[in-house]
């Protein structure tokens, strides 16, 4: 049915038909009106779900830790600041192989305190062994979320998994969605079986001193289930096709690519004002076209070099970078270059932090400057008489 | 004497019985924590979920793969174990599992009172059908016995050591049970593994009543207090005894009962001088003498306001 709902509303919607046994969430802009409408959803009784108030983001992921843990299907939202205060605890809960989902209201990171859109927080924890997904609007993060938890529960991956939205660009913006009826997600989405779980009835230790003798292989065994999920992450996305109907892409998505001669390379909401100035750019006779990174943990290393090899060049749009090196996409990207015979030109580009519009003339104007010459490390917008 | 007191003790023997808490784990001779936890896990019988906080007792306990505790036990972090036991208890209801069972999370005195009070405070705020059980060994004993929010006053630490302008620790032990009393929660006490049978008694008490409750269990470290590893129960009594811990239940926040020192009350010196991280005190100086006669004003103030006398 399609509704016309705002981007929280359309992720509350979207968890709710997985019926998470608990939710658990600490207020912080712009994440709280996803948690809002789940509390108003159990509050009217259309959720049968345990919703958890806590005394801060590191208490909500520690309490989905501990629901997870006894074998229940358990979710949060966060940004920023909360995004990191959850930290240790993102990494215990990957280190124990639990699946839940969290959703990430992409945010800047203080200082200067900033409630607006980028990447910087999810992008901290590109390390933590967390699956990563990027949607590009409304109906995607919709979707995405019963995705999400058919992957991680996916008892050879038993990893969590992050979905990441811009914070204010879509959880505030008013889309028609076409939400997912609980009997289609029923169908979809079987109930959370966990490989372990905490039970008195049948009594294990979970989270044990890990000497050197053990830890190695605990990494290689995470390393080797995030590998593993990348085909899984595809059969899902084609399983939901065939239910629903919808496609976004598995791993990554193209635009107009076919021919395309200069490429740009970006996640999340930006996307879309990405294909409008193609749209513009192509009408003027450029050849250029989007890949859409729709998850960035795994890294679709070959799918991306499967799509860029043949291009000329690539500009890696960022809403990120790693302070002293340079932007964690574009860095990756052109790691997984580096066996390949033949490789564009790269130009990493920093766009939209803090919030910062990113209008078309800025990404045409980009486009110009990178056909004439590499652009790298660019800032794109910088004022050059404010630094 | 001795001939008695082996009579005695057959006579009382208990039932041989399987702890939930495995012999065989690493704790250091003596411990007073291994003792506790071991009182604890018997009086809440095998359908009880544990959550620990990362300290001694998780590390001797669960070196993988082997494990001493046989319930559903799990440890997260430092700081969290009342968090993930509230997310337990949450997932147990959602999924109907939560009949008949208990919950206990418990901590050291550096995961409770200090880095994980945020947590405790929110478990016990919020309400959950939970025991909370803080072993309070009165440092950081896993790292090296570090100050925490519980050292008590003039001890030696490592992060409070005596020189030449020190006399060790000049801070307070942070009242955790009345702070976690003032959350309204139905019952909040102290113990002691010098007088087990009242562990047990509490423990089973505790688990009765529904709703957050919260027990601070005194548990000597013979490495971090320096004492000889066969004096824990003595020095724990003699905490006890001299009035520097004072063992109370508070129900619905009211006192409402105190192990009574009377006729047997001790001179502070007998405790203090049981254990090397006191010594300093006992030099003779007239500086080392002040500090005697504030710790005996610590007493004095534990005795008149719980009404141990």
């Amino acid at each position: 049915m399609k509704e016309f709902i705002e981007g929280s509303m359309a992720v509350a919607r979207g968890v709710a038909v997985c019926r998470p046994h608990v939710v658990s969430a600490y207020p912080i802009t712009p994440q709280t009106h996803i948690v809002e409408h789940l509390s108003e959803l159990v509050a009217d009784g259309i959720l049968d779900s345990q919703f958890i108030n806590v005394e801060s983001e590191f208490g909500a992921a520690s309490v989905v830790l501990g629901a997870a843990a006894a074998g229940g299907r358990a979710f949060s939202a966060t940004t920023s600041q909360g995004l990191l205060l959850m930290g240790e605890v993102l990494y215990n809960i990957s280190g124990m192989r639990l699946p839940l989902v969290i959703t990430v209201a992409n945010r800047a990171v203080s200082a200067p305190i900033n409630i607006w859109n980028d990447h910087s927080d999810a992008m901290v924890f590109r390390d933590a062994g967390w699956i990563m997904l990027f949607a590009e609007d409304n109906q995607e993060v919709h979707d995405m979320h019963i995705q999400a938890y058919k992957i991680g529960e996916t008892r050879e991956i038993s990893l969590p998994v992050m979905v990441n939205m811009d914070g204010f660009i879509l959880t505030h913006a008013y889309e028609p969605v076409d939400t997912i009826s609980q009997k289609d997600a029923d169908d979809f989405l079987p109930p959370f079986d966990p490989v372990v779980k905490l039970d008195v009835d049948n009594p294990l230790t979970m989270g044990p001193l890990g000497e050197p003798q053990w830890y190695l292989e605990t990494r290689y065994r995470i390393q080797q289930a995030m590998l593993e999920a990348k085909p899984v992450v595809k059969q899902v996305a084609k399983e939901f096709k065939e239910k629903f109907g919808r496609w976004y892409g598995d791993v990554i998505d193209g635009y107009r690519m076919d021919d395309a001669e200069i490429v740009y390379v970006a996640m999340g909401s930006i996307c879309g004002t990405i294909k409008d100035t193609i749209d513009e750019l192509r009408d003027k006779g450029e050849k250029v076209g989007l890949l859409k990174i729709r998850m960035f943990r795994p890294f679709p290393g070959e799918e991306i070099i499967d799509a860029l090899k043949d291009k000329q060049k690539v500009i890696v749009l960022e809403k990120a970078l790693s302070l002293g090196a340079s932007g964690m996409l574009s860095d990756e990207i052109k790691a997984a270059f580096y066996a390949t015979p033949h490789r564009p030109e790269i130009s990493s580009t920093f766009a939209g932090l803090g919030g910062r519009d990113i209008s078309k003339t800025s990404l045409a104007d980009l486009y110009h400057k990178v056909k004439g010459e590499r652009q790298d490390n660019m800032f794109v917008d910088l004022k050059e008489e404010l630094v | 004497m001795a001939e008695q007191a082996v009579k005695k003790k057959k006579k009382t023997k208990p039932p041989v019985t399987e702890s939930l808490l495995a012999p065989g784990h690493r704790a250091c001779a003596g411990c007073g924590e291994a003792l506790g936890a071991k009182l604890v896990m018997d009086a809440a019988g095998p359908n009880t979920y544990v959550t620990t906080c990362t300290g001694c007792l998780e590390v001797f306990s669960t070196p993988y793969p082997e494990s001493a505790w046989k319930m559903p036990w799990i440890h997260s972090l430092f700081e969290n174990s009342s968090a993930v036991a509230a997310g337990i208890e949450a997932a147990l209801i959602a999924q109907g599992r939560d009949k008949d069972v208990n919950i206990i999370a418990q901590g050291g005195d550096g995961g409770t009172a200090d880095i994980g009070i945020g947590c405790l405070s929110g478990m016990l705020e919020r309400g959950h059908n939970i025991l909370y059980v803080c072993y309070d060994n009165e440092a950081y004993m896993n790292t090296g016995v570090q100050r925490s929010g519980l050292t008590p006053f003039d001890a030696r630490t490592s992060t409070t050591p005596v020189g030449k302008r020190s006399m060790g620790n000049q801070t307070n032990k942070k009242n955790l049970p009345e702070i976690a009393a003032a959350h309204g929660i139905p019952y909040s006490a102290t113990a002691t593994v010098g007088y087990p049978n009242d562990v047990i008694r509490k423990v089973q008490k505790a688990l009765k009543i529904k709703g957050p409750k919260f027990l601070q269990i005194h548990v000597p470290c013979p490495l971090g207090w320096i004492h000889p590893t066969d004096q824990t129960i003595e020095v724990a009594k003699l905490a006890v005894l001299t009035g520097l811990i004072p063992i109370f239940e508070m129900e619905d926040g009211k006192l409402t009962r105190v192990r009574k020192i009377g006729k047997n009350r001790k001179p502070v010196e007998e405790y203090l001088k049981a254990q090397g991280r006191f010594r300093h005190l006992f030099k003779g100086t007239p500086e080392a003498e002040a500090e005697l006669e504030k710790v005996r004003q610590i007493a004095e103030a534990n005795i008149e306001k719980y009404g141990l006398a």
